[in-house]
């Protein structure tokens, strides 16, 4: 449920990095929470992200969650595919469900993140 | 609400399911189980079950019951003379204000069954016992009575396989002793979805019985207080809190059809009289959107200036969309009349809608 290679912070996003390339999204956690989405609003490419603000919005039926940017960076490339096929959140939530890609301005601040191990302990913790 | 949360006699059939249980005026029910989305179309295209053993029972009986009843109850039970019959209708304060709505069903000679919101259980008790004459007997059944909905277009051919032999529906609106399996039942045809189905009245003990034989057919899915209001809305059913409340009266929430204008005599009659003849100021009325899902108190604009704020919001799975209900001026009330709701960050188009916003269900099919 929580693959290896990514890293997550604490409000529930994951980040896949390739190079300085960041590919983000939500976990299954955080999908399984909100339950089926109907609606992602993303930021538009060229757009700056900043590491723990929000860079758009998750929408179920019964809720509304922001997105919070796990990095700091510049938007390169938007899932524009969840604007059909929001449901991709839930059935595939770290591939055809991912959210943005991001140039990441200091991979410094990777090091901040959990690994897989610590992020289940945090949601553990968390229940 | 303090306290803790009380539990319906499936509450551990819910858990059992993996539903997710939320906090419901003071109730521990389930808002899903495999997604509001799923549970929603299963009962648009086959058959939901649904826990509503939080809702309240009240048995009123005695040879002025009627007389009564006509007294607290804005609609004319005239209209049920006939027994096993049932008539939905608001009960009102002097002021008018709402302070429930409910369905009334004509049980037995000189005896009614009422069937109250569970937020509103204690408040409509001491309301009704309190303007009751002293010959007149009520009984809270609430604690020993459970009741499932079975809602969708199956939903009749399933309980008539459980009830057996020669057995043959209600009409609707009308309510009959039946026996499920061996189980002594009440079915009323009514509901809170726009499906045909029945709601299933029976003893506490026998509720996770009644549930299970429901759920023996594989096309059964239990379904969620989440899925129950997607349902409800996109059928434009109001619901108390939300689209009405004692600061609201029946005209305004578009319930006048509830309040026969030749009924007099009853609690509130005069001022909602008073409501209809200088006309409402504000109306009850649907709206759609293309984008967005509006939500519970997000403000309604008209030219960018708000002009009210939304009451039931939510987003239609059957329609693909955002829909809702709003009070507003009533020169903005008129279909197709061009909105605006402001949903956080956007303002995005909306266009006044005559409910329901789904038109075609298992029971638009029969004609009724």
């Amino acid at each position: 449920m929580y693959p290896k290679d990514l890293k997550y912070d604490r409000e529930h996003e994951w980040v896949r990095l390739d190079g300085d390339i960041a590919t983000i999204g939500i976990s299954d956690f955080a999908q399984d929470q909100l339950g089926e989405v109907v609606y992602v609003d993303l930021p538009s490419v060229g757009d700056a992200v900043s590491t723990g603000d929000s860079f758009g919005e998750v929408e179920s039926v019964k809720s509304v969650s922001e997105l919070f940017s796990p990095l700091s960076g510049e938007v390169i490339e938007v899932n524009s595919a969840l604007d059909d096929a929001p449901e991709a959140v839930n059935d595939d939530c770290y591939g055809d469900g991912w959210m943005i890609r991001v140039k990441v301005d200091n991979l410094s601040e990777v090091d901040a993140l959990m690994d897989a191990d610590d992020y289940e302990a945090f949601l553990a913790e968390e229940a | 609400m303090g306290g803790h949360a009380r539990r319906t006699p499936l509450y551990e059939e819910h858990v059992a399911l993996g539903a997710r249980m939320v906090d419901f005026a003071g109730w521990e029910m389930p808002v899903q189980y495999s997604g509001i989305i799923e549970e929603h179309m299963a009962v648009r295209s086959t058959a939901g079950i649904f826990d509503v053993s939080h809702m309240g029972e009240f048995r009123v009986f005695g040879f002025e019951a009627k007389a009564a009843l006509q007294h607290i109850f804005t609609n004319d039970l005239d209209r049920i003379d006939g027994l096993g019959t049932a008539l939905y209708t608001v009960m009102c304060d002097e002021d008018g204000g709402i302070i429930d709505d409910l369905i009334v069903y004509h049980t037995g000679e000189l005896e009614y069954l009422i069937v109250v919101n569970a937020a509103n259980r204690e408040t409509d008790w001491a309301w009704i016992t309190g303007h009751l004459p002293e010959t007149v007997e009520a009984v809270d059944e609430s604690d020993r009575t459970a009741l499932i909905a079975v809602q969708g277009p199956e939903a009749l051919r399933i309980v008539g396989e459980l009830a057996g032999g020669s057995w043959t529906p209600p009409a609707r609106f009308a309510v009959v002793e039946a026996a499920l399996g061996s189980i002594p039942v009440l079915l009323a045809r009514t509901g809170y979805t726009g499906e045909d189905g029945v709601e299933v009245f029976c003893h506490e003990s026998q509720a996770a019985t009644v549930w299970r034989l429901l759920l023996s057919f594989p096309e059964v899915v239990p379904c969620g207080l989440g899925a129950r209001d997607t349902l409800r809305l996109e059928m434009g059913y109001p619901l108390y809190g939300s689209d009405m409340d004692r600061e609201t009266d029946p005209i305004v929430a578009g319930l006048g059809w509830v309040v026969p204008k030749v009924k007099t005599g009853f609690i509130g009659a005069e001022a909602i009289a008073r409501v209809r003849e200088v006309g409402p100021t504000r109306k009850l009325v649907g709206i759609t959107v293309s984008e967005g899902v509006p939500r519970h108190g997000y403000p309604v604009l008209h030219g960018g200036v708000e002009v009210g704020k939304v009451a039931s919001g939510t987003f239609s799975p059957t329609l693909g969309h955002g829909i809702a209900t709003a009070y507003v001026p009533v020169g903005l009330a008129a279909p197709d009349t061009g909105l605006e709701i402001g949903i956080r960050r956007k303002v995005v188009p909306a266009v006044v809608t005559r409910p329901p916003f789904v038109k075609t269900t298992s029971l638009t099919a029969q004609g009724s």
